[in-house]
């Protein structure tokens, strides 16, 4: 890393300002204007240049060093009244926080992070930053925003790499108990705040290993499932309990859990069934949900040969992926890394349309996928074995903006052609899981699948019983579901307090 | 970890477990199944409940060894343990009081159609239980079949038992003399399904298939399991296992399940190289 130099030269019209040594002792930043400390470049990210990178499945963001820790939490102007915080769904302290790492002391900014977020590592690494907390950063109205994201992910990484993870004291037993169903990001948080809180948590995961979505989703090049099993190894310190094979619908039910002795349940399945094109040929060999082919490579390892798990031999071949989130990108990157000769995204409107994160659009990009935008599949070929072997297209151009505001691809007449693929993968959005649907009486779904809840206390039409994220959203991001496991577990206090409902 | 309290081969390859799973075993429904994984990187596969007992807390299954999961399932005894078993899933059978009932079982898919059978049996109708199998030894649970079968007949293609033959002809003889059963429940090879499918459709004789598709997750997350079935695409392991088999794109299914051919063939190749080197390596060590 020596070769690294701070800042991005090409946007640094002044040389930074000398940052002094490291404190020692008491700590402390070194006194600097708000002038000086806005002509600071934002900080670079060190990363894994894509050629090595598509060869491994490393993570790509190798995180700050302290030294750039330190300069990019100088940008920091510490305002009065800060704006970050409310850009941030769970309403982490970040300025506060900027300013203890400013001061050399990161475990401290760690901990601080903790009371309002217990899964910091993640949130550094997924968390949208740039359309929620660092959207609003004030510094960002003349530079670039403080890269809040980074110095969240730099303490966390510090704080766990250096073994000063501390274990919060927990108050006296309540003796109430709630059971969390799943343990993605939203179950996880709930999990933490209801055990902090003093009653007993029991989270149920349907897979043979816990995280949900951050473990056979989000590829481990960029959320390693280390941080994952370290943040719940955390939570298990804390005392919460875990069961893995536990599908609540079949193996359990709500009822049955409500008749055993627990007094809450908060639901956070996370998105269902995947969805599909609804286009002739999708059931061809050789066509992936991006929940599957994603689970196969993350969950189930299929990239290691001591797994057992098969995936489609994708070296050499072309490999299409529908869609223009950021599972879509996660699925195509994994493609790449895999082999795929042509890598492309294949999406309906225009880039700027596109829901993926910059940073994942502009990574996959790099590491050699194509991007074929305005494109709508009609239909899939097979040869005689019942494999993929092309795509009809038609070409669209954009109209008017529809419902979600974003302008609507219309086909061009004419336009139809034929892209060959072997592989495809549909990254287009999830239904909701009938599991729960089919089990549990008096529990009220929307015409969508999606769990109906209030929106501040995540209560459904069910007595002690919560839900939130993607089961109740039908699709967003970690941190939005974090939050509604937050809001629920407040939600779920005031209820095993007051017994109101 | 899931202790295997009783392993028993019942034919060549074919072995049933007992394995403690009191809240699976305590839940289950007949046509329901299970997902295992056998060590810690195995993959993840389903398998019918043959039955289970409540109170000993035990859901038995039984597993033919085709590919390297399977074959390496069966060489544990009892005493050991499976890494993960995951259920009961998929919707449970409709038993309803119809009538006739035929169950058809073809290889090991008569474990499979046995807890139907039962189920058929206890709620009084009137079970005709066909069993077949390529050979003599490869007919299980031909015991447990009749005592809840009011008929039985069993084939097998080599005619080394019962009579020489396909499940379908007695089917298709009975069929094409006026009998017209209720129902028909099959389970087996999907060649066998697609054929008991064809001999019931002129007869428009209700009939169901229970699918066993590759799967991964087994609830509905990663739609690896779909099958078309009227047109439509499902995902068996939600909206199923057992579905009008009249309905089923049979071709499209047999192809899904081909999708990993070459890699489990080669799966299966290293592990059984890997086994044959370790009995070496043993059988030196106890010369020694």
């Amino acid at each position: 890393m020596s070769d690294l130099k701070p800042g991005d030269a090409a946007s640094t019209p002044n040389p930074p300002p000398a940052v002094p040594a490291p404190p020692s002792g008491d700590g402390g930043a070194p006194a600097l204007s708000a002038k000086e400390r806005m002509k600071i470049p934002r900080q670079k990210m060190p990363e894994q240049p894509p050629l090595e990178r598509i060869r491994n499945f490393q993570e790509v963001n190798l995180g700050f060093t302290a030294e750039l820790a330190r300069m990019e939490a100088l940008r920091c102007i510490q305002c009065p009244k800060p704006h970050c915080i409310e850009g941030c769904p769970v309403g982490v302290q970040i300025r506060d926080f900027v300013k203890l790492v400013a001061e050399g002391d990161y475990a401290g900014a760690a901990r601080l992070i903790k009371i309002d977020n217990v899964l910091p590592a993640i949130c550094g690494r997924v968390c949208p930053q740039e359309s929620q907390c660092e959207a609003v950063c004030i510094v960002g109205k003349k530079q670039e925003p403080v890269g809040i994201g980074r110095l969240e992910r730099f303490v966390a990484d510090f704080e766990r790499e250096n073994r000063l993870t501390q274990v919060p004291g927990i108050p006296p037993p309540t003796g109430r108990k709630v059971a969390i169903i799943g343990s993605g990001p939203s179950g996880l948080t709930c999990a933490a705040d209801l055990i902090r809180m003093g009653h007993a948590v029991t989270v149920f995961e349907a897979l043979h290993e816990l995280g949900g979505v951050l473990v056979y989703g989000i590829p481990e090049f960029r959320l390693p499932k280390e941080i994952v099993h370290a943040e719940i190894d955390g939570l298990r310190k804390l005392g919460v309990e875990f069961v893995t094979n536990a599908v609540i619908g079949l193996s359990d039910t709500i009822d049955g859990l409500m008749e055993n002795g627990y007094d809450a349940v908060f639901i956070g399945v996370g998105a269902g069934l995947p969805y599909f094109l609804d286009i002739p040929g999708e059931n061809l060999v050789g066509i992936y949900s991006a929940n599957e082919f994603l689970t196969r490579v993350n969950l189930m390892r299929a990239y290691s040969p001591a797994s057992d798990t098969p995936v489609f031999n994708v070296g050499g071949k072309n490999v299409a992926v529908f869609g223009g989130g950021n599972t879509a990108m996660d699925a195509v990157r994994t493609s790449k890394r895999l082999g795929a000769t042509r890598a492309m995204i294949l999406y309906r409107r225009s880039e700027a349309e596109m829901p993926a994160r910059i940073e994942e659009l502009h990574h996959a990009k790099e590491e050699g996928v194509e991007v074929m935008t305005l494109i709508t599949p009609l239909e899939f070929n097979g040869d005689e074995n019942g494999w993929l072997t092309s795509v009809k297209c038609l070409r669209n151009e954009l109209g008017e903006p529809d419902a979600s505001g974003r302008r609507r691809p219309v086909p061009i007449p004419g336009s139809e052609h034929e892209i060959p693929i072997d592989v495809a993968v549909i990254a287009v959005g999830n239904g909701s899981n009938p599991i729960l649907r089919q089990t549990t009486p008096g529990l009220e779904f929307t015409r969508r699948g999606t769990i109906v809840a209030d929106n501040a206390t995540g209560k459904t039409s069910r007595k002690g019983v919560f839900a939130g994220g993607d089961i109740v959203t039908g699709g967003a991001t970690v941190i939005l579901a974090m939050g509604q496991g937050r809001s629920a577990a407040k939600a779920i206090q005031e209820y095993l307090t007051s017994g109101v409902w | 970890m899931f202790d295997i309290v009783e392993a028993r081969f019942l034919a060549p390859d074919v072995k049933r477990f007992r394995i403690r799973a009191p809240q699976i075993a305590k839940r289950r429904l007949p046509g329901q199944f299970v997902i295992i994984r056998v060590h810690d990187a195995g993959e993840r596969i389903p398998l019918t409940i043959a039955s289970s007992d409540p109170l000993e807390g035990t859901v038995t299954i039984i597993v033919q060894g085709v590919g390297k999961t399977t074959k390496m399932l069966n060489t544990l005894e009892a005493g050991q343990a499976v890494h993960d078993v995951v259920g009961p899933l998929g919707r449970a059978g409709e038993i309803e009081k119809v009538g006739t009932v035929v169950v058809i079982g073809g290889g090991v898919g008569a474990a499979i159609a046995y807890p139907t059978a039962v189920a058929h049996h206890e709620i009084g109708n009137h079970v005709v239980t066909i069993l077949g199998g390529r050979t003599r030894d490869l007919v299980i649970l031909e015991d447990e079949m009749r005592a809840v079968s009011d008929e039985m007949i069993v084939t097998t293609d080599d005619g080394s038992y019962g009579r020489k033959g396909l499940v379908t002809d007695p089917l298709n003889e009975r069929l094409a003399a006026g009998w017209r059963p209720d129902l028909v429940m099959c389970v087996g090879p999907i060649p066998m399904m697609r054929a008991v499918a064809e001999a019931t459709r002129p007869y428009a004789v209700k009939t169901i298939a229970s699918l066993n598709p590759i799967m991964v997750d087994g609830t509905g997350m990663c739609g690896g399991c779909r099958a078309t079935v009227g047109g439509k695409t499902v995902f068996v392991c939600v909206d199923g296992p057992e579905f009008d088999a009249h309905q089923v794109d049979f071709r499209l299914l047999a192809l899904r399940n081909r999708s990993y051919l070459m890699q489990e063939r080669e799966s299966l190749a290293r592990f059984e190289q890997e086994t044959a080197h370790r009995c070496a390596l043993e059988g030196t060590q106890e010369r020694s």
